[in-house]
C-alpha cells in the first residue's frame, strides 16, 4: 500500500486522514472502493478426466465439502462411497424445522416446535453473491434462493448504556454519524487544516463531496430540516391530502452520538462478505445439503462413526460403527480417501499419517458459537414496527436479533434469531442447557422488543462446542497456527487427503468447504491420473 | 498493513467499544473475556459447556475426557497447560483468564469430582506456564 497518487499523498495517509476525521465506516468505504478486496478463487465447474477405470475413493463426511468431492468424483467415473456420522446429509449445512428433535452433549434434548415454514439454521445463514462455488452447487442442484437483507435500514443499534437503553433506527444513527463528521471534515477543510494534505482544487471537490456524503446544508451544517430528514427520515411523513405536511426529525446531538458507541454497529454489513447482494436458501439453508443428498442417493452410508482410517501402499480403510447403536465394527475401502472430518474429531481418530499432517490436525480446536431461535405468536417486528428482515445488533451477550427474511406480512408466526454470539458469551452459554440459553435471549430480546415476552412461543437453542459431531462451529485458525501448519493439513498424506472449511481461507464459510474440496479432489485426480 | 489487518484492528477497537460484531476474520471470534473467578464459577460458567455438569465429559463423534477421577490432574502443571494452550480439540485460554482465574479453576477441579489433589497452584506457577 505504498502507492503514491499525483498529489504525492499516498493512499495510505489518506485512509489514515479520513479514518481519523471521519470515522472507521467513511475509511472502510473508501477502502472498499479502492479495490483491497479479494473475491473467492471458484472459476466454475471442475473439469476431471476419465480416471484409470475401476478406479475408488472412500469419502468421510457428507457435509458440503465431502458431498462437493463425491458428486465431481463420481461424474468423473470414479467409484465413490460416502460414510456419515449423522442420520442426514449436510453437516454443519443444517435447519432445525418444528417436529425435529435434537440431543446435544451431555444428553440435553430438544423438541423443535416451529411452526411449518419456520426454522432456525444453527450453522450457516448466509451466501454472499462472491461465493460463487455454493452459489453455483445451488444453481446445479436447483436450490431456491433469495434475498437475506444484511443492512436494514429501520431495524435498531441498541446498548443499554446510550440513549437510556432505547434502541435507534439504524438510519437514525447512521445519516446522524455521516451527517456529524461530514460537517467536522468540512469545518477543517474550510479552516485550512487540510491545506498540507490536499490541492486547492481538491479541496473544493472534498467540499462537495461532504456536503453529498453527510446530507449538509448548504453552508455545510448537518441540521434538522428537509436535507437530513430526506435521508434519516421525517418526524412525520408526507402524505396525501389535507394535513400532509412533512414534519422533519431531529438530529441526535454529536457528543451523545458518539458516547453511545451505536456507530460501531454500522460497520459490520460493510465488510465484503456483509454486502448486498447476499442470499439465503428458501426454506432453511439445510435446502442446500438436502439437495446434495438426494443427487448423491445411496453413495452416502448414514449413522457411521469412524473409529479407525488405516492407509497403506494399496488403499484407505476406514472402520466404523453405528453411531446409534454401536456393535460390530464394519469397514469401508477406497483407493484413495478425502476425508473431511472436521479436525476436532480428527484429532481422536486413530489414522497413520505422517507427522507434520498429524500436527496440524491436533493443533486446530474449534472456535465457539451459540445460536438461539425464538419462535414469537405475531410478527409484532413487523406489524408494530415495519422491520422486514435484516439484523439488530445490540451490546447485550446475544450480540444480535435476525428477523426473518421469509414470510413478509404473513399473519402466522414467525421466527428470530434470537442470540448469535462468538467467544466467552458462546463458551458460557455452551455451559448452560438449552431453555436457559432460550431464556436469556429471552431477556436480552425484552429490551428490544418489549412486545418479545407477551408473544413468545417456543424456541431451540444450538451451542456449537455441544454438537456431538463437530465440538465446535469452526477451525481455530490464528495467523501464526496457519503459518505454522495449514499447508501440512492440506498437503496429499500418501493416499488421504482433508478438506473442508478447515482447510480454507474462508473460514466457518460454506465456500470454504466447497473451495477447499475442490481443490483436494483437483490434486487428488492429479496424483491419480500421474500413476 | 494488510486488509485483513486493518479490519480486524477496526472491529477489535469497537469490541472494546463493547459493542458485539459479527466476526470477518478467524481471530475476531474471541474478543472478550470472562467475569467469573472463583474455581466454581468458572466451571460451572465455562468447562462444564464441554466436560458437563457432573465432570465425566461426554461421547459423540469424537470425545470430552472426563474430569471426575482423573489421574492426569495429579500433576498440577499438566491441566494448567491444557486450559492455557490447549490440546485437540480443547481450545486455548490464555488470551481470556488471568493467571489467578487458571489457578482458582485448577484448584477447584483437583479437590472436586472425585478428585483429591490439595496442593494448591498459584498465579505464579501459572504465569510461569505461559
Amino acid at each position: 500500500m505504498t502507492e503514491q497518487n499525483s498529489e504525492g499523498m499516498s493512499r495510505r495517509s489518506l485512509l489514515n486522514l479520513i479514518g481519523t476525521v471521519a470515522g472507521s465506516a467513511v475509511m472502510y468505504h473508501a477502502m472498499t472502493e479502492m479495490g483491497y478486496a479479494k473475491e473467492s478463487g471458484y472459476t466454475g465447474p471442475i473439469k476431471l478426466s476419465a480416471p484409470p477405470p475401476g478406479t475408488s475413493v472412500l469419502i468421510l463426511g457428507a457435509g458440503v465439502a465431502g458431498m462437493v468431492a463425491a458428486l465431481e468424483l463420481r461424474n468423473a467415473g470414479y467409484k465413490v462411497q460416502v460414510l456419515e456420522y449423522n442420520n442426514r446429509p449436510g453437516g454443519r449445512n443444517w435447519s432445525l424445522y418444528g417436529g425435529d428433535t435434537y440431543t446435544e452433549l451431555g444428553g440435553f434434548t430438544q423438541h423443535v416446535g416451529f411452526d411449518p415454514g419456520q426454522y432456525l439454521n444453527p450453522g450457516p445463514w448466509r451466501l454472499p453473491y462472491h461465493h460463487y462455488g455454493i452459489l453455483d452447487y445451488c444453481k446445479r442442484l436447483n436450490v431456491a434462493l433469495e434475498p437475506f437483507t444484511q443492512i436494514n435500514f429501520n431495524a435498531y443499534l441498541h446498548s443499554t448504556e446510550a440513549f437510556g437503553g432505547k434502541p435507534q433506527r439504524f438510519r437514525h444513527v447512521l445519516t446522524d454519524w455521516q451527517g456529524h463528521t461530514s460537517e467536522l471534515l468540512a469545518k477543517c477543510t474550510q479552516q485550512g487544516a487540510l491545506d498540507q494534505a490536499v490541492t486547492k482544487e481538491d479541496k473544493e471537490i472534498l467540499l462537495a463531496a461532504l456536503r453529498n456524503w453527510g446530507a449538509l446544508d448548504k453552508n455545510y451544517q448537518y441540521a434538522k430540516g428537509a436535507i437530513s430528514s430526506n435521508r434519516r427520515g421525517w418526524a412525520s411523513d408526507p402524505g396525501g391530502g389535507l394535513d400532509s405536511v412533512p414534519i422533519p426529525s431531529e438530529p441526535m446531538a454529536m457528543t451523545e452520538l458518539l458516547s453511545s458507541r451505536l456507530w460501531a454497529g454500522l460497520t459490520p454489513g460493510l465488510g465484503y462478505e456483509f454486502q448486498s447482494t447476499i442470499f439465503e436458501p428458501v426454506g432453511g439453508m439445510g435446502m442446500i445439503g438436502k439437495a446434495f443428498g438426494k443427487e448423491l442417493g445411496n453413495l452416502i452410508k448414514y449413522n457411521c462413526k469412524v473409529i479407525d482410517i488405516h492407509q497403506d501402499e494399496k488403499g484407505v480403510t476406514a472402520t466404523y460403527i453405528d453411531s446409534r447403536t454401536g456393535g460390530t465394527p464394519q469397514k469401508a475401502s477406497g483407493d484413495w480417501c478425502v476425508c473431511t472430518i472436521p479436525a476436532s474429531i480428527l484429532s481422536q481418530i486413530p489414522m497413520n499419517v505422517g507427522a507434520p499432517m498429524r500436527n496440524a490436525i491436533n493443533q486446530l480446536p474449534y472456535e465457539s458459537a451459540l445460536k438461539t431461535g425464538l419462535q414469537f405468536k405475531r410478527r409484532f417486528w413487523e406489524e408494530d414496527e415495519h422491520i422486514y428482515g435484516g439484523i439488530t445488533f445490540t451490546n447485550q451477550p446475544n450480540a444480535m436479533l435476525g428477523y426473518p427474511q421469509w414470510g413478509f406480512f404473513s399473519k402466522g408466526k414467525g421466527v428470530i434469531l434470537g442470540a448469535y454470539t462468538f467467544g466467552p458469551n458462546a463458551f458460557m452459554a455452551a455451559a448452560k442447557p438449552p431453555e436457559e440459553r432460550i431464556k436469556d435471549a429471552l431477556e436480552y430480546g425484552a429490551k428490544v422488543h418489549p412486545q418479545y415476552k407477551q408473544e413468545f412461543d417456543c424456541g431451540a437453542s444450538v451451542a456449537w462446542h455441544r454438537v456431538p459431531w463437530t465440538l465446535g462451529c469452526a477451525g481455530a485458525w490464528t495467523d501464526e497456527r496457519r503459518a505454522a501448519h495449514y499447508n501440512d493439513l492440506c498437503a496429499i498424506d500418501g493416499r488421504i487427503v482433508l478438506a473442508g472449511e478447515h482447510a480454507s481461507r474462508i473460514p466457518a464459510w460454506q465456500e470454504g468447504a466447497v473451495t477447499s474440496s475442490l481443490d483436494a479432489i483437483g490434486r487428488l485426480h492429479k496424483r491419480v491420473m500421474a500413476g | 498493513m494488510t486488509m485483513k489487518n486493518t479490519m480486524m484492528k477496526m472491529f477489535a477497537a469497537a469490541a472494546v467499544l463493547g459493542l458485539s460484531l459479527v466476526p470477518a476474520a478467524a481471530q475476531e471470534f474471541r474478543a472478550g473475556n470472562f467475569p467469573m473467578q472463583s474455581g466454581e464459577a468458572i466451571y460451572k460458567g465455562v468447562c462444564q459447556g464441554c466436560h458437563m455438569p457432573d465432570a465425566k465429559g461426554a461421547v459423540g463423534a469424537g470425545r470430552y475426557p472426563a474430569l471426575a477421577g482423573d489421574s492426569n490432574l495429579a500433576v498440577a502443571g499438566y491441566p494448567i497447560g491444557i486450559i492455557l494452550h490447549g490440546q485437540k480439540a480443547m481450545p486455548w485460554f490464555n488470551e481470556y483468564f488471568s493467571d489467578q482465574q487458571v489457578a482458582n479453576v485448577v484448584n477447584y477441579v483437583r479437590t472436586h469430582f472425585g478428585n483429591h489433589y490439595t496442593d494448591k497452584v498459584t498465579a505464579a506457577d501459572v504465569k510461569a506456564l505461559r
